[in-house]
């Protein structure tokens, strides 16, 4: 039984990976690709704030980064019609009369450089901006104000930058080539799908490799009662700055394989409600188990495509319905719910059942409650 | 006189106005055993903070080993080798008994050591061991948040054992222990004096009785009078703001 439930995630990847593409369409494939890819930003989300309690509400800075990366080279190294213009540079450059390539594009020659630009650059700002947070001990709802703040001024930024970036139309990347095939081909889409799923699962190792050992006893420390951390001898920064770093790194891979697979990257990755939208899919998956949060992006994203494809007004809604359900009455997410209790632990939301311990934690923690009573006199 | 493992001067704590420590000097012996007694509200949770680098003291001296401690983060004071049980059992509730006492027992505790270094079987007997003695061992693999108030005390002295510091500070260590507890721990913390520094907080006069170490007095962030358990008894200030009033508790 244990081993089948190991198994089980294995059997999912070999089935989407080698009979999927048999028995969807290629537009649905390609949604499904775009899931796979939304589901390692969640992951990267999972590891900060399922298991170190690190609330980032600005995972789109580094998703949009990697897909600005992967973006930047496609359009350089492309010499078609659709994507170069007269002066022999991306095209949009012509709209501004700008005849020389700003710098920053440079590197982006190099596809190898590319390659690991998608994530060296979201970690290495993910980790300097961290680093400032962590190390001024800002911790909880203002850490998440934040990031929030943090996304905005790279949204505002972007969406500025025309002459540099195209400003808010973004990169088109579906007419550019990538080993001599048109991005937006059916062969090179069914090739990056493929190379998603194989993403997808180092993804899943890495974070599992991170949190499953001492080093993941002391995140779950960490989210759970940080100053005790520090009291046994813990510096929590390193630790912190470890992990958004590398969840960053996430984000930029997730986004890159997002923006190849969806044709464009646009400022609109950094806006407000995208971001959020990251967590939404980790609470609905399950936080703090890793598994949960691919289910989340995963599902809560199929589930968008036939919603807005039925009604497309209506999505907004059942995406706040479908949160506001899995939070009272999910709050161990898909996942958790699955996992342990199941049906019961629902029950007990209406006071049928008697309700289980629930984690997290400090604020409901009646010992944690109780120490400022305590030293108050009596 | 050997120096103090452990000397504060003249130190005062002065939140917003309020003086919760006012002109506080002490010092203690390596491996003295030391009781801090004193109404709620004496300062003596802040006194361990002030130690722990938790509170920067508004004014005054703090050193250990003869070297000053002040300003120093509270992961450096504990590397030096100060561990602290908070007056609330804090145990990580969602890891197992075990790797509690493994996290804290770490000898090297950077990020990298946690990752690709495994404990040592020298780490890892010690942790049992300390286990058995205090009868945590067939709780091993349970998580602590599982486990009932006295072994959460429990675990969390434990744990300080495990992390082997030089001064061992208590707070309140048999707040809502059971008789029978509370004689064990009183045994348990006679043990560890002597190897380590000890400093118990505590109201229960009977345990401190029963640890049968020098008293301090706190009072509105004041030392009182220290002494004996029986010459402090008697003190008629003492009795006044402590013995006093414990009735009414
Ligand atoms: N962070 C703080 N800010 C303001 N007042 C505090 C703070 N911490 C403690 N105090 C006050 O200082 C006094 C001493 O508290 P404490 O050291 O906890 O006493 P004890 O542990 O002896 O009961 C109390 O009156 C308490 O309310
Ligand atoms: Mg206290």
């Amino acid at each position: 039984m244990k081993l089948f439930r190991k198994l089980v995630p294995w059997i999912l990847l070999a089935f989407a990976f080698f009979v999927l593409p048999e028995i969807l369409s290629q537009f649905r494939l390609n949604l499904f690709g775009r899931y796979f890819s939304l589901a390692i930003v969640a992951l990267g989300i999972d590891l900060i704030w399922g298991y170190t309690g690190l609330l980032s509400l600005g995972q789109g800075i580094f998703f949009a980064l990697g897909g600005y990366a992967i973006a930047m080279h496609l359009l350089l190294v492309t010499k078609n019609d659709f994507t170069t213009g007269a002066n022999g540079l991306p095209k949009f450059f012509e709209n501004y009369g700008v005849d020389n390539l700003p710098f920053f594009w440079e590197p982006f020659w190099s596809f190898p450089v590319t390659l690991i630009a998608i994530w060296i650059i979201p970690a290495v700002v993910a980790g300097l901006v961290g680093y400032l947070i962590f190390r001024n001990r800002i911790k909880g709802v203002y850490f998440s104000i934040i990031t929030q703040a943090s996304l905005m001024v790279f949204y505002h930024f972007f969406n500025g930058q025309q002459k540099l970036v195209n400003g808010t139309n973004g990169l088109k990347t579906s007419t550019t080539e990538l080993f001599g095939m048109i991005v937006g081909s059916d062969d090179a889409q069914l090739l990056l799908y493929r190379v998603t799923l194989i993403i997808l699962p180092f993804a899943y190792l890495l974070c599992k490799f991170l949190t499953s050992g001492r080093f993941g006893d002391a995140l779950i420390g960490i989210r759970d009662d940080e100053a005790r951390v520090r009291f046994t001898g813990f510096n929590p920064v390193p630790f912190k700055v470890i992990v958004f770093l590398v969840a960053g790194g996430l984000a930029g891979i997730s986004g890159a394989l997002y923006t190849v697979q969806s044709g464009i990257v646009s400022p609109q990755y950094m806006a407000i409600s995208m971001s959020i939208e990251m967590v939404i899919w980790v609470a609905v998956g399950g936080r703090g188990t890793l598994i949960g949060p691919i289910i989340g992006a995963v599902l809560v994203n199929y589930l968008r495509s036939l919603v807005s494809e039925a009604l497309p007004e209506a999505w907004l809604f059942v995406q706040g319905g479908l949160f506001i359900f899995v939070v009272v009455l999910m709050p161990d997410g898909i996942y958790g719910w699955l996992t342990k209790g199941g049906a019961a632990s629902m029950l007990s939301a209406f006071g049928i059942a008697k309700r289980a311990k629930t984690y997290p934690s400090l604020d409901l923690d009646e010992q944690v409650n109780l120490e400022p009573k305590t030293i108050t006199p009596k | 006189m050997p120096t103090p493992i452990l000397e504060l001067q003249d130190v005062s704590v002065d939140f917003d106005g309020f003086f919760a420590l006012t002109d506080l000097s002490l010092s203690l012996q390596p491996g003295e055993l030391r009781s801090i007694i004193g109404p709620n509200g004496a300062g003596k949770t802040t006194f361990l903070d002030v130690i722990t680098g938790k509170v920067k003291p508004t004014k005054g001296a703090v050193s250990l080993r003869g070297e000053s401690i002040l300003g120093l983060s509270e992961q450096k004071i504990s590397r030096l080798g100060v561990g602290r049980k908070f007056q609330t059992p804090r145990v990580f509730n969602n890891l197992s008994v075990v790797r509690n006492l493994e996290f804290a027992a770490a000898p090297n505790k950077t990020p990298f050591h946690l990752m690709f270094e495994t404990l040592t079987s020298s780490v890892k007997d010690e942790v049992y061991r300390i286990m058995d003695y205090v009868g945590l061992a067939p709780y091993a693999k349970v998580e602590a948040g599982s486990l009932s108030h006295g072994q959460k005390q429990w675990l969390a002295i434990s744990m300080l054992v495990a992390q082997a510091p030089d001064v061992i500070l208590l707070d309140e260590p048999v707040a809502g222990l059971t008789d029978d507890e509370t004689a064990r721990t009183a045994e348990l913390i006679k043990s560890l004096a002597g190897d380590h520094t000890v400093v118990v907080i505590e109201h229960d006069m009977e345990f401190i009785r029963d640890l049968g170490a020098p008293v301090t007095v706190l009072h509105q962030g004041q030392l009182l009078t220290q002494g004996m358990m029986e010459e402090v008894k008697a003190d008629p200030r003492v009795i006044e703001v402590y013995l006093g009033q414990s009735d009414d508790h």
